[in-house]
């Protein structure tokens, strides 16, 4: 723990031979630090005020949810998804929840895939807001920041209307949805569809002609194609690279193939592109929003499939057999067959993967998360190099990284 | 202010030492910017615009724990960010308060395994608890206004 204590050539293999001779200087960044999003902690070396080189640590927030999931049966597990990216809950549910569909062949009604695409866009544009507000903060423009929340809690007041919850809303259950969606909820997401646009407008117009924003950005931390398909980048950051990957249009899921949008991509890879791609992101999703919102069919929002389905709470005081299936669902869960799924979906931070691994019980035998932040912070230092601190401060919020993300 | 017609002629006020400084100290309660996960989020969003944590004193919130009276530790504390925690608590001047924001760090929460320190009153004496996963913004808030009662009450003989 204290740094005092370790020797210098223990770092031997992480930094260069400048810094043993002391002619570069070793500064820790972080875990504490406002700028890190969260306990990224940075090695850094400096010339100067020169970035050398920087050496991520991650597993400062290591919570054993992989672990914690395979304690767990399939639907109690999926509580824990939503813990994992924090600005993504949603999304981490709809990743494991077509994991364990795909694992146990269920079937899905149409309703449910609809509402499941718009909640999962309006948790992406929560979470772009999120993302412009503090990156906004690190470049030095306050105001961006309360404006951004300012609309997210429009968002999180829908959320709540469905789940009960803001962030946590575990509203995505295998098969379908926890519960319709309630009277009221068409129209308060109408009205966040009419005003947002504007709203992205009045965030541009703080940020995007901005000469000092504009000076803090452009040129900044950029990394090309190639680099960034070779560090494993996904999502924004790849797409600011000039890469036109998306998975909802190269691997649909969900009916995604059935919505008019764009991919927006930049060229240069640097700051202001991932910023450019993120706010025209937000006007991609809202398109989404709106199709969606315009195309909610009928029916049911549960599958019907009583063996992994609970049935609803009117048939069990009926139905002998629902109250049989209610028992065992929830006392010892549904087993699921020998094999292993691998499921991803664009979340807000590029391609959330989740791999799953049935042993004919009712409990995963192994669950694992490609989380796409765990890649972005290990091309940190390629980004940075050369780069004064000040600029990775802006290249790391660019980044969006989300430590629950990369720790798990 | 307020005050003055309290004044009378005499522009003087008489009140007690304790009073005057517990008052002094929940007026301006400066918290240390101390995200780890989840509940960082909702202690943004009770810092912005909707909910506003600046009408109770606490518009600034500190990078630094050498400047910083309060402690929020909103979210989950690992066992590889438990000493770096309580070592930011010893580097905090006295007199300083804890508040555990969210179930993880009160008890564990959902977490109950080989990663997460349960509860962080393992490492550091908390003064107020905030339940909820996450606690909305109010919930922060009403923890917040619970520990300025508790801080109003303190007695003199309290202050180390």
């Amino acid at each position: 723990m204290r740094q005092m204590d370790i020797r210098l050539d223990e770092l031997k293999h992480l930094v260069s031979d400048r810094a043993i001779e002391g002619e570069t200087v070793l500064l820790n960044m972080g875990p504490q630090h406002p700028s890190t999003h969260g306990v990224l902690r940075l090695l850094l070396e400096l010339d100067g005020e020169r970035v050398v080189n920087c050496v991520p640590d991650v597993g400062f927030l290591h919570t054993g949810i992989e672990k914690n999931m395979e304690t767990k049966t399939y639907e109690k597990a999926l509580v824990m998804a939503d813990r994992m990216d924090y600005l993504n809950n949603l999304g981490n549910n709809l990743c494991y929840c077509l994991a364990v569909e795909k694992l146990v062949d269920l079937d899905v009604p149409e309703r449910a895939q609809v509402i499941r695409v718009l909640l999962t866009e309006l948790q992406r544009i929560a979470s772009h807001l999120v993302f412009l507000g503090t990156h906004a903060l690190d470049t030095g423009a306050m105001s961006v920041f309360l404006y951004c929340f300012r609309e997210r809690e429009i968002i999180l007041d829908i959320f709540e209307m469905c789940s009960g919850g803001r962030m946590m809303t575990a509203f995505f259950r295998p098969g379908g949805l926890w519960r319709d969606i309630p009277e009221g909820f068409e129209d308060a997401v109408r009205d966040f569809v009419d005003i947002f646009p504007r709203r992205i407008d009045q965030y541009e117009a703080l940020l995007t002609k901005n000469p000092i924003y504009l000076d803090r950005t452009k040129g900044i931390g950029g990394i090309s194609s190639e680099d960034a398909l070779r560090w494993g980048l996904t999502g924004p950051n790849l797409r600011a690279a000039g890469v036109k990957f998306d998975l909802r249009k190269a691997n649909p899921y969900s009916g995604y193939e059935r919505y008019d949008f764009e991919i927006p991509v930049g060229s240069a890879g640097d700051v202001y592109d991932r910023y450019q791609v993120r706010v025209a992101e937000l006007r991609q999703s809202l398109r989404i929003v709106e199709q969606a919102l315009n195309n909610i069919p009928g029916g049911p929002v549960r599958s019907g499939n009583r063996k992994f389905v609970p049935p609803p709470r009117s048939e069990l005081g009926t139905s002998m057999e629902a109250l049989i299936h209610h028992f065992k669902l929830w006392t010892e869960g549904f087993p699921a067959p020998k094999g292993s799924v691998f499921v991803a979906v664009e979340s807000p931070r590029g391609e959330l993967g989740c791999y799953l691994e049935g042993d004919g019980g009712p409990k995963p035998y192994r669950i694992h998360f490609r989380t796409p932040s765990f890649a972005t912070v290990q091309a940190i230092p390629v980004m940075a190099q050369g780069y004064l601190v000040a600029d990775l401060v802006a290249i790391i919020s660019s980044l969006d990284a989300v430590l629950g993300d990369v720790d798990r | 202010m307020g005050v003055e017609s309290k004044l009378g002629n005499f522009g003087v006020v008489t009140t007690t030492l304790e009073q005057v400084v517990n008052w002094s100290r929940t007026r301006a309660m400066w918290p240390m910017l101390f995200g780890l996960a989840c509940c960082a989020i909702e202690m943004m969003a009770a810092q912005a615009s909707d909910y506003d944590m600046s009408r109770f004193g606490m518009e600034l919130m500190r990078a630094s724990p050498r400047q910083s009276d309060l402690m929020i530790v909103a979210g989950r504390v690992s066992r590889k960010m438990a000493p770096v925690l309580r070592r930011l608590y010893d580097q905090m001047p006295d007199p300083k308060w804890v508040l555990a924001m969210g179930d993880c760090c009160s008890c564990g929460g959902v977490f109950n395994n080989y990663a997460i320190v349960p509860g962080v009153d393992e490492i550091v004496p908390v003064d107020v608890y905030v339940a909820g996963c996450p606690p909305r913004p109010e919930g922060l808030i009403h923890g917040v206004l619970t520990l300025y009662e508790k801080v109003t009450g303190e007695k003199i003989d309290h202050w180390s």
